[in-house]
């Protein structure tokens, strides 16, 4: 008898249980239905509130440079420009770092060490976004402005081409900053979803590849990552998704500036950042719309990532299953 | 072997280079850590406790915004466990299989990470626009919001965790489903739903932008839930970029309050809890 015939077995016993049961059930799934009402409640309240700003502007909101509330005209390219430097900034530290955790925790560290890093690493994630924010701005963009921008700019500003993206005055804060911090924030949630993919390899895949004299980074490129790349792809677009959304620490460094530069050192916006510090100040039903329509942007883009990330992740499951 | 010789350098290099990553990972912990003790403990006195936010330029406490937050903390954990629990049991018994549950399911992880001042903007339409006014209500429903899913995955996991063989033995004594579900499965994964629940507590009680622009905050000591509420977030990003050196000593302060309740709640959830849980 397979699982699903024995959960059908289990619903005989309902017809015994009467109104209660229906009750049960009927609740429980309106509960269920609720979180998926969630989400098209959200997409709908975000269109219908971008409308009056995505029929003014077209298509052009998406490619407009100009953020100005005073003559009304918005375009959403700056804070885009942003969220996407800062993610990926993220996304290049972030992930070979997550990488070398996951693979310190499985594959090298005593097991009794294993439980305590892997606990710190997650406690990263516990500590509140603002306080992020208010590390990066108070403690961080200063040493950062005195001691490393400086030389960053000194000895990489002058390169040709890859030298304007360090040139600008050492503020301390600005995109590098953000993305910096960024990276730091989804350090643990990369991590954690890489080492449960990590975990999944077959110990007999590895002990062969021993076996066969391979040395243990040997084993991690020829056997382990392979074997679950699909999945560590899907930890690495659950840190995108994270870093594309995340907002109060990223507002406080970010330096709130529509503009777009080449310059990691400069102030710019992002998605998030722009709703967290107009979006109470927001005066002229244009300017509120235009908020909302990049607040559905945001949203479009991070339920993609995210559900992508989902998507892989079950690839790797799935497998799992097949295999075992 | 001088291939021998290279593969050696090649493993020791990067063995290395995972080690270093760690230590990376671990530093920016120590670091914000230490901010926080060496800028928040010294401010960090009892009128934080019993005197109400200052004006700037005069001493003052957090009372106010310390009340607010446990205020809206609590009820939206009373919003927002029942209905997480609900949905987490639907997934994993009634609709097991079900279309809608994958779709739930599928979804539910999604909004898991979907980014917080999101589900602010889309309460704002929905309560503060509708209502005319900024109030703890919208701030509890938004934070709610962010609990639920939480509260969903980790109830769905805990239940499942049960196994079968217990349901059926209970079907086999002629409990009917409501009965099983809470005699037996509801009793055996109580420390694992408990877990999600506190963890999902943990995660509110920092997150400041969907409260921007739904409790909004409040100079003043207010219980109405009704109108705009003081709390601990919001005061602490009003403070820290304000230029008053007292306000920017309170937020620290409540920073290191926040942090600190927030990395207790985790460590308590993660050591009592948690290990009953591997025993089975």
């Amino acid at each position: 008898m397979n699982r699903r015939s024995a959960a059908n077995l289990l619903d005989i016993n309902s017809r015994r249980g009467g109104l209660i049961d229906v009750l049960f059930r009927n609740i429980s799934w309106l509960s269920a239905f609720l979180v998926f009402a969630m989400v098209i409640a959200i997409l709908v309240s975000l269109w219908h509130g971008a409308l009056p700003a995505l029929d003014k502007f077209g298509l052009g909101f998406l490619t407009s440079k100009e953020w100005n509330p005073v003559t009304e005209h918005f375009g959403a390219l700056p804070a885009i420009f942003g969220t996407l430097v800062t993610s990926i900034i993220a996304m290049l530290i972030g992930v070979p770092v997550s990488f070398g955790i996951a693979m310190f925790i499985t594959e090298l560290s005593p097991n009794w060490l294993k439980r305590p890093i892997a606990t710190a690493v997650e406690l990263l994630a516990a500590i509140p976004s603002i306080i992020y924010g208010m590390w990066g701005l108070f403690v961080f963009a200063p040493l950062f402005a005195d001691h490393v921008q400086p030389w960053l700019t000194e000895k990489l500003g002058d390169l040709p081409g890859v030298g304007l993206l360090f040139q600008g005055p050492p503020m301390g804060i600005g995109m590098f900053t953000a993305g910096l911090i960024l990276a730091i924030m989804v350090i643990p949630f990369i991590s954690s979803v890489m080492r449960d993919v990590l975990e999944v390899v077959p110990p007999l895949l590895k002990e062969s590849a021993y076996g066969l004299g391979a040395t243990t980074w040997e084993v991690v490129r020829y056997v382990v990552i392979p074997y679950t790349k699909v999945g560590i792809a899907g930890g690495i677009m659950l840190g995108l998704g994270r870093a594309l959304g995340e907002t109060m620490a990223v507002t406080f460094v970010i330096g709130n500036a529509h503009e777009i530069n080449a310059s990691l050192f400069m102030p710019s916006n992002t998605i998030s950042s722009t709703l967290a510090n107009e979006f109470t100040e927001a005066t002229g039903a244009t300017y509120m719309s235009s908020l909302l329509a990049v607040g559905l942007i945001l949203f479009v883009i991070t339920f993609l990532v995210l559900a992508l990330a989902k998507l892989l992740l079950l690839r790797l499951t799935a497998k799992e299953g097949k295999r075992s | 072997m001088k291939l021998y010789t290279r593969r050696r350098i090649v493993n020791a290099v990067n063995l290395t280079l995972s080690v270093i990553t760690t230590v990376f990972g671990l530093f920016w912990l120590v670091w914000l850590l230490w901010t926080l003790f060496d800028s928040g403990l010294q401010w960090l006195k009892p009128e934080i406790f019993t005197q109400m936010t200052p004006p700037p330029g005069s001493a003052g406490g957090l009372k106010n915004a310390i009340v607010g937050s446990l205020i809206l903390t609590g009820v939206a954990t009373l919003i927002g466990t029942p209905l997480g629990v609900l949905a987490g049991t639907y997934l994993a018994e009634f609709g097991r299989y079900s279309r809608v549950a994958s779709i739930v399911r599928f979804v539910n992880d999604v909004l898991l990470s979907a980014p917080s001042i999101i589900i602010g903007v889309f309460v704002y339409e929905m309560v503060v626009v509708t209502t005319g006014h900024f109030s703890g209500w919208a701030g509890s429903l938004a934070l709610a919001l962010i609990m639920i899913p939480v509260v969903v995955r980790t109830t769905e996991d805990m239940m499942r965790l049960v196994p079968d063989t217990l349901r059926e033995a209970a079907a086999a004594l002629g409990a009917p489903r409501w009965r099983i579900i809470c005699t037996v499965v509801y009793r055996a994964s109580l420390a694992g739903i408990l877990t999600g629940v506190l963890l999902a507590i943990a995660r509110i009680s920092g997150e400041t932008a969907p409260l921007l622009f739904t409790a909004l905050n409040n100079q003043f000591s207010s219980t109405d839930m009704s109108g705009p509420m003081p709390n601990l977030p919001v005061v602490i990003f009003q403070f820290a970029m304000s230029p008053y050196d007292d306000w920017q000593h309170l937020a620290w302060a409540g920073a290191l309050l926040i942090t600190l309740s927030v990395l207790i709640l985790n460590i308590v959830t993660r050591t009592v809890l948690r290990p009953r849980r591997q025993e089975k």
